[in-house]
């Protein structure tokens, strides 16, 4: 019909009216609605899924009609799990849905782009220097070139180029850092593997090829908890979502479960139509607190002390009045509680020492192997004992690392507690950190004297060198901590539960403002459950309470509970984290794909968060003085200097990495041991103790030590994780920022004692700034050179999740649209172009690297007693030992691309493994050869198995991976049996014979196989629960003692005063005073706590630019803030606000809510700051995004090393950036400037 | 020369109404989502919008001064005693007050799409092409109120007010004949006010046709049947 014809029609169109008149109904013609049916069309379905940082890790069916992404919707095959449990479908929530929209947007990135000022800079210099590298030369050495377009960056300007020239760029630039400053001067940046593991391989691989640095995601996003490798010497392991249906009491804390993990959220859904009780604890009135039969609102940043209370009920009732026969027994075999503990004299007061070893008993107790690192407890028959399973029988002998109830005389039963057997009971001291006041009152504090003394029974031993210690077990130290009457007489102690006497819930109220009765109810819910049911009680927690300062202290506090009530490593039970998608399912077979251990090893790790801190120069801001958050029993001389000194002992000592690493170029050190005539090694010891050499971490602003090239892909660190955003635009990027504070040196602030400062920070610190990405980001924006990539319809890669047992792949629904191409395809480019680059300049270099010592290494055992600084002749610098490792790799710069491209030599030669544990590869290289076919060609690959597509390195992933090739896995399980002295290859043989290759997963989600890489079971019985193999299977955790830690004994965190888990209160950050009213605007100004969770409109499976989600919320940047504060500021909803402190400035709109609490503002983090933001009054530039009022600050018990459980890993320890503990101004905006004009 | 006044007035007229009926038609039949104003208001406000304003309704007064002054037969304006010269004083007056509204507007607009590099960079030639043709369109315009203000007995005005009756009419020969001896100046303003005819299907003034006038009345919801026919 024509719609020319129908217009005509117009008088005659029947209408009949309903509804008063307000509506119609017509026969018009309906013709045009197939222009919309059309569009739904498709002729190819393609399974794939979206990766921001999604647990979801949802298959979709993408549609494809004429090679056009038409949509998308959710995947229904999943392979069934059990009868008894609930289907995962469907998975899949909108903001996923809404993804197919990027495609063809104007935000997509269509042509690699450069800054247009440093395009004209290059140009003009390749005309001038035929020799790449020479060019780029001409232009960084020169400091007006090199500021002309770094001030630039931000400021737009971007023009197009051709791949073939921003290759060459990039590859000169790379190849001008490492010849003169070092390969460690390259660093590259992209989180979670998982959600794409080939893309982030791609860059990995290239940057470890030459050398550079991969900086960690993790801890950086403060998705970490550092309580999970405290406690278990596990980064985090969780139970799959499935699992919450095997529960029966559901604490979700600070997760909001529907919100943020939405395909998940049904399975909490369907477990309340099953019976179990749930309480929700989350300080806004949020989208989970529906799902709560209870709902605890504690004040935000309080939930430790809620947490020691429930513990407190738990403690006296079921441990102490009547105790749980199941707990009793968990609590002996799985956990340090029948620990002995040596008490020493701190500040005249006797407190918890480290844990009793082997070597401290007459004759090491028998113990010859490491007996520094095997703790004893009492035997129920009254003797000493050394029961297996701790550290020290992990490394140098076979057989004895288990949590058999052994010793290597035979059975043993462990004493708890000295109540009935002691030599004495020992006022031993507390430190009580909630008395101190907060500089907004906005935290409650109490009147208890900061030294809490509690009466405990000890034991009188005598030891090797012929003193005499008093020993405590940790149960009987807990029972005083918490304040629990164990009927020893302790007046100091609770009474009743209506005591104010930490930590009771009577204590609790005044700061959570929690109801003692709720707190009392759900603690006893909670644990009789689980006595009732074998620990089918669990904590789902998120990241609202990891992201404070002190947040080991609210993990531990309810992972305590857990460990009490015998729930973790239990079906139904246990630590439910779920925070970044941080579970890399085929993580041993990914590992030499990504970081070319292939070819060399070790790769160059560093830990985000001290590199980002230094490098942006935050710590040049750094107010948080050391004895503000120490314990009041810590000797406080040894807390002097700042934040950044103690980072840098650190990484001098050993403990964390460091890049850059040394302070001269680590390619020319074995040049100049061979003209001094010494090792390597020895030459670099002796000139670090001379201070001929010093680590770079001495000197971040010396030139030499600048991070000089980066690299971004898979991320948008400047508009979403960079804490401290304008201290990066300021120090790190040299460009327009909105800083309003400063520096220590201009505001007279106590200065570093052992990092150099100098009174002109360094700025513009990075010369080459390069961004991979498929839509314009605020990174993007700030970048030198913007790569457009495939976005996760248009490549081929696999993906993995925490929440469900599956893997399955993202696949190339469609080519990528214009110049686009694959993160493999890129960094392959890269590669072959540094290859050629590089001639003339780099051939087969010798390259010293640096390593910590490492956990799940022998290197772990490096320091059993005190900390001491090689530097200050405390101890001789022994690589290893009391400093890092020196490794010398060899590296092959004009093989780079070969290498890149095939499967080297050393998984054939030294095999392959992960987490302590290694097996032979031959077999599974050998097969890798004939599924991907070899190099024929002449050169250093011939023969060699190829790695030139996306798939042929997933099928390098799944074939090496003990999770997807059974095979690998029985090998690997009889690999853990030789540590355990236990056969766990049952485990796997049922799958010994299951191969999953890439067109497996292409077809449908694969279940993986279990592998002890993990502490859980895929299994047909039960559910994926973490630390079920070390219940199950008595496969020690990887701590000092073997079990679960209470009690954490390195020097360092007893100065913390966190033996013990302990409420610590917020800390003061110092930033609201000095802008307080300073600029006024003649609205008034109010000072709120500064939260950022996550988004509903963006986060986790798209971004917060995306127009069908801005068109679902308010379409621009928002802050929540409540009604009381609104009105007190005089605000209404939707009034432009501006959000400010010291570190810089946010211009928004405000929500004004019920949900949200007095004294609390929210915004939902990574709001793009390219989407409406106006300019702010303060700075008089662009509005920021949420990170432009924060700054990451670091807690030095998250730098200690060589420890056991606390030993350096990539990703699974080290400092963490934290934020909530901010505090900002908030007013009304007189004056809305968009900034728009030229 | 009568040749030439045949085609350009006698039968061009009808050449252009034909592409502009049937231009129009196929397009809106074929190609709606075509069928669209293209606003450039996302790129550049500030001057869109004195620009738009002020060409939207100087082109509007033209428009309907023009619908009405040239179609209206002569025996209305007398019987409401509307006499030629007067009719032709208003037709200046406000022609000239409406054109030179429409001058302004339209000066700023090219401007505008010219110079301002985001406009330019995502013009069509034909929205560069429509617009120098409506400019050129109103300054012949404009001058032809001075050669207006020659003879104010309204003589001319009649002519061509015949031509475009007779031409609405049918009648031809006596069309080409009213204009044949008016002054070249209103001959080149026909001319190319019919090619703006011409060029109206393939162009962004497609969007006059499709006015929302409708949303002012319509209810609130409307509930098309299932099988309407």
């Amino acid at each position: 019909m024509s719609h020319l014809l129908e217009k005509l029609r117009f008088f005659r169109t029947r209408k009949e009216s309903f509804a008063n008149g307000h509506g119609a109904t017509t026969d018009q013609d309906r013709s045009w609605e197939k222009g919309y049916r059309q569009r739904w069309q498709h002729d190819k379905v393609v399974r794939s899924t979206h990766g921001v940082n999604c647990t979801g890790s949802c298959s979709w069916k993408i549609y494809v009609k004429d090679g056009l992404v038409t949509w998308e919707t959710q995947q229904t095959d999943y392979p069934r799990t059990r009868p008894d449990l609930p289907n995962h479908e469907p998975r899949g929530c909108p903001r996923g849905a809404s993804y197919s929209w990027y495609i063809y947007s104007a935000n997509r990135l269509k042509y690699p782009k450069v800054r247009g000022q440093l395009m004209k800079l290059w140009r003009e210099a390749k005309a001038q220097h035929s020799d790449p590298v020479k060019a780029w030369e001409s232009i960084v050495s020169d400091p007006v070139k090199a500021k002309s377009y770094k001030e630039r960056r931000g400021l737009g300007g971007f023009v197009r180029a051709s791949w073939d020239e921003v290759n060459e760029l990039i590859a000169a630039s790379n190849v001008y850092t490492t010849k003169t400053y070092g390969p460690d001067r390259v660093s590259g940046f992209s989180p979670i593997p998982a959600m794409s593991m080939v893309s982030y391989a791609a860059g990995a691989r290239y940057l470890s090829l030459i050398g550079g640095n991969c900086l960690s995601f993790y801890d950086w996003y403060c998705d970490l908890p550092p309580a999970s490798p405290q406690i278990w010497g596990e980064q985090t392991d969780v139970p799959e979502s499935a699992d919450w249906y095997n529960s029966n009491y559901i604490i979700a804390w600070g997760s909001n479960v529907p919100q943020t993990r939405t395909p998940d959220a049904h399975f909490l859904t369907e477990v309340r139509y099953k019976g179990t009780k749930t309480c929700i604890i989350t300080s806004d009135y949020s989208e989970a607190s529906k799902f709560g039969d209870t709902w605890l609102a504690p004040r935000q940043g309080t939930d430790s002390a809620l947490a020691m209370a429930f513990g407190h009920v738990i403690l006296k009732e079921f441990h102490v009045d009547k105790p749980s026969t199941y707990f009793t027994d968990y609590s002996k075999r799985y956990t340090d509680m029948p620990m002995l503990v040596m008490l020493e004299e701190s500040n005249g007061h006797l407190t918890g020492g480290r844990f009793l070893r082997a070597a401290d008993l007459v004759n090491n107790l028998g113990e010859d192997n490491n007996p520094d690192w095997k703790t004893i407890a009492l035997n129920s028959n009254g003797s000493m004992t050394s029961p297996n399973g701790s550290i020290g029988y992990r490394w140098g002998e076979k057989g004895k690392w288990n949590l058999e109830q052994k010793d290597r005389s035979g059975d043993v039963d462990l004493v708890l507690s000295l109540k009935d057997q002691n030599d004495g009971i020992a006022d031993v001291a507390f430190p009580y950190f909630g008395g101190a006041p907060h500089e907004y009152q906005y935290f409650q504090h109490t009147e208890h004297n900061e030294i809490q003394l509690r009466k405990v029974p000890v034991k009188s031993v005598e030891l090797a060198d012929g003193t005499t210690a008093k020993v405590a077990t940790v149960f009987d130290l807990m029972l005083a901590h918490y304040g629990v009457d164990n009927g020893i007489g302790d007046s100091n102690r609770a009474s009743s539960y209506d005591d104010d006497v930490p930590y009771t819930p009577a204590w609790q109220e005044a700061i959570t403002g929690v109801n003692r009765a709720d707190v009392i109810r759900v603690a006893r819910e909670f644990a009789d459950n689980a006595d009732k049911t074998r620990g089918r009680s669990m904590v789902i927690v998120g990241a609202a309470l990891n992201h404070w300062y002190h947040m080991d202290m609210s993990y531990r506090g309810l992972i305590n509970m857990l460990m009490m009530c015998g729930c973790v490593g239990q079906t139904g039970g246990g630590w439910a984290h779920y925070v970044g998608q941080e579970k890399l399912r085929p993580q041993t077979g990914w590992t030499p794909l990504a970081f070319a251990l292939d070819w060399q090893r070790p790769p160059r790790h560093m830990n985000g968060t001290s590199f980002f801190y230094n490098h942006s120069s935050q710590w040049r801001y750094e107010k948080l003085n050391m004895s503000e958050v120490i314990s009041p029993l810590a000797p406080k001389e040894r807390w002097t200097g700042s934040i950044i000194d103690f980072n840098s002992r650190a990484e001098r000592m050993g403990w964390l990495p460091s890049a850059p690493q040394l302070g001269t170029n680590p390619l020319h050190l074995a040049d100049k041991a061979k003209a001094a005539g010494q090792e390597v090694q020895d030459y670099v010891v002796d000139q670090l103790k001379k201070g001929d050499l010093k680590f770079a971490c001495e000197q971040p602003d010396n030139p030499q030590n600048f991070p000089r090239n980066m690299f971004i892909w898979r991320s948008n660190l400047l508009g979403s994780s960079g804490k401290g955003h304008e201290y990066m635009l300021k120090h790190f990027l040299g460009t327009k920022h909105g800083l309003l504070g400063k520096d220590l040196g201009e505001f007279g602030g106590q200065k570093p004692e052992d990092v150099e400062w100098v009174d002109q920070g360094a700025e513009g610190k990075v010369d080459l700034w390069v961004t991979l990405d498929f839509r314009m980001s605020t990174t993007c924006l700030y970048s030198d050179i913007v790569l457009p990539t495939a976005t996760w319809y248009e490549k081929d890669d696999m993906n993995t999740s925490d929440m469900h047992p599956f893997i399955h792949p993202l696949s190339a629904a469609i080519d990528p649209v214009w110049e686009a191409r694959s993160d493999w395809e890129i960094f392959k480019g890269i590669a072959k172009e540094f290859s050629r680059v590089c001639v003339g300049h780099l051939g087969v270099e010798k390259d010293l690297v640096t390593i910590p010592m490492h956990h799940d290494t022998p290197a772990e055992l490096a320091q059993p007693y005190g900390v001491k600084a090689w530097w200050k002749g405390e101890c001789e610098p022994v690589p290893g030992k009391t400093m890092p490792h020196l490794n010398v790799v060899e590296r092959d710069y004009p093989n780079t691309y070969a290498r890149f491209t095939s499967i080297g030599p050393l998984l054939e030669n030294i095999g392959n493994g992960g987490k302590g544990i290694s097996w032979d590869t031959k077999d599974e290289v050998k097969l890798l050869r004939q599924l991907n076919y070899t190099h024929t060609d002449e050169g250093i690959n011939k023969g060699m198995a190829k790695l030139d597509t996306a798939i042929d390195a997933c099928e390098m992933i799944l074939t090496l991976a003990p999770e997807t090739n059974g095979h690998v896995a029985v090998k690997a399980w009889e690999a853990l049996g030789e540590f355990t002295g236990l056969d766990h290859t049952h485990l796997a043989i049922p799958k010994e014979e299951e191969k999953i290759r890439w067109r497996d997963i292409v077809a449908q989600p694969r279940k993986i196989i279990s592998s002890p890489t993990w502490s859980g079971l895929e299994d047909e019985h039960v559910s994926y629960n973490a630390g079920y193999t070390n219940v199950h299977e008595l496969i020690p955790w990887r701590t000092v003692t073997g079990r679960q830690q209470y009690y954490q004994d390195h020097e360092w965190m007893r100065d913390f005063g966190e033996q013990l888990c302990a409420y610590k209160p917020p800390i003061n950050l110092k930033t609201v005073e000095p802008v307080l009213n300073k600029k006024p605007n003649g609205n008034k100004e109010i000072v709120l706590n500064w939260i950022t969770p996550h988004q509903k409109w963006g986060i986790h499976s798209t971004y917060s630019d995306n127009l069908l989600m801005l068109t679902l919320s308010r379409g621009g940047p928002i802050v929540w803030m409540s009604e009381v504060d609104a009105k007190e500021a005089g605000i209404e909803d939707n009034d432009w606000i501006e959000v400010f402190n010291v570190n810089g400035a946010i211009a928004c709109r405000a929500v004004v809510s019920q949900r949200v609490p007095e004294g609390m503002s929210m915004m939902y983090h990574a709001q793009e700051r390219i989407v409406n933001v106006p300019g702010a009054e303060t700075t008089g530039t662009r509005g920021g995004i949420h990170n432009s009022v924060t700054r990451a600050v670091m807690k030095p018990t998250h730098m200690i090393g060589g420890y056991a459980q606390q030993a350096y890993g990539f990703n699974y320890y080290g400092t963490v950036g934290c934020n909530r503990d901010e505090f900002v101004i908030v007013r009304k905006m007189n004056k809305v400037d968009w900034l728009d004009t030229k | 020369m009568s040749y030439f006044n045949t085609l350009a007035f006698g039968v061009y007229p009808y050449v252009a109404m034909a592409i502009l009926f049937i231009g129009s038609w196929i397009r809106y039949d074929r190609e709606q989502y075509s069928w669209k104003a293209s606003s450039s208001q996302l790129l550049e406000k500030e001057k869109l919008r004195m620009g738009s304003i002020l060409f939207h309704v100087g082109v509007l007064g033209i428009f309907f001064g023009h619908l009405f002054g040239l179609l209206t037969p002569v025996e209305i304006w007398h019987a409401i005693g509307v006499t030629a010269p007067m009719k032709q004083l208003v037709a200046m007056g406000a022609g000239g007050l409406f054109g030179l509204i429409c001058f302004i507007g339209l000066t700023i607009l090219i401007q505008r799409r010219l110079f301002n590099p985001r406009i330019r960079a995502t013009s069509k030639k034909m929205d560069i092409v429509i617009l120098f043709l409506l400019y050129a369109q109103l300054i012949l315009g404009l001058i032809s109120i001075g050669v207006s203000a020659g003879h104010l007995d309204g003589h001319e005005m009649m002519k061509l007010m015949m031509w475009a009756q007779n031409i609405m009419t049918l009648d031809l020969v006596d069309a080409v004949e009213n204009i044949s001896s008016v002054h070249w100046i209103f001959k080149m303003h026909i001319m190319l006010g019919m090619t703006l005819f011409v060029v109206f299907p393939f162009s962004r003034l497609v969007h006059m046709l499709s006015a929302p006038v409708q949303y002012v009345t319509r209810q609130h919801q409307i509930v098309r049947k299932r099988f309407a026919r």
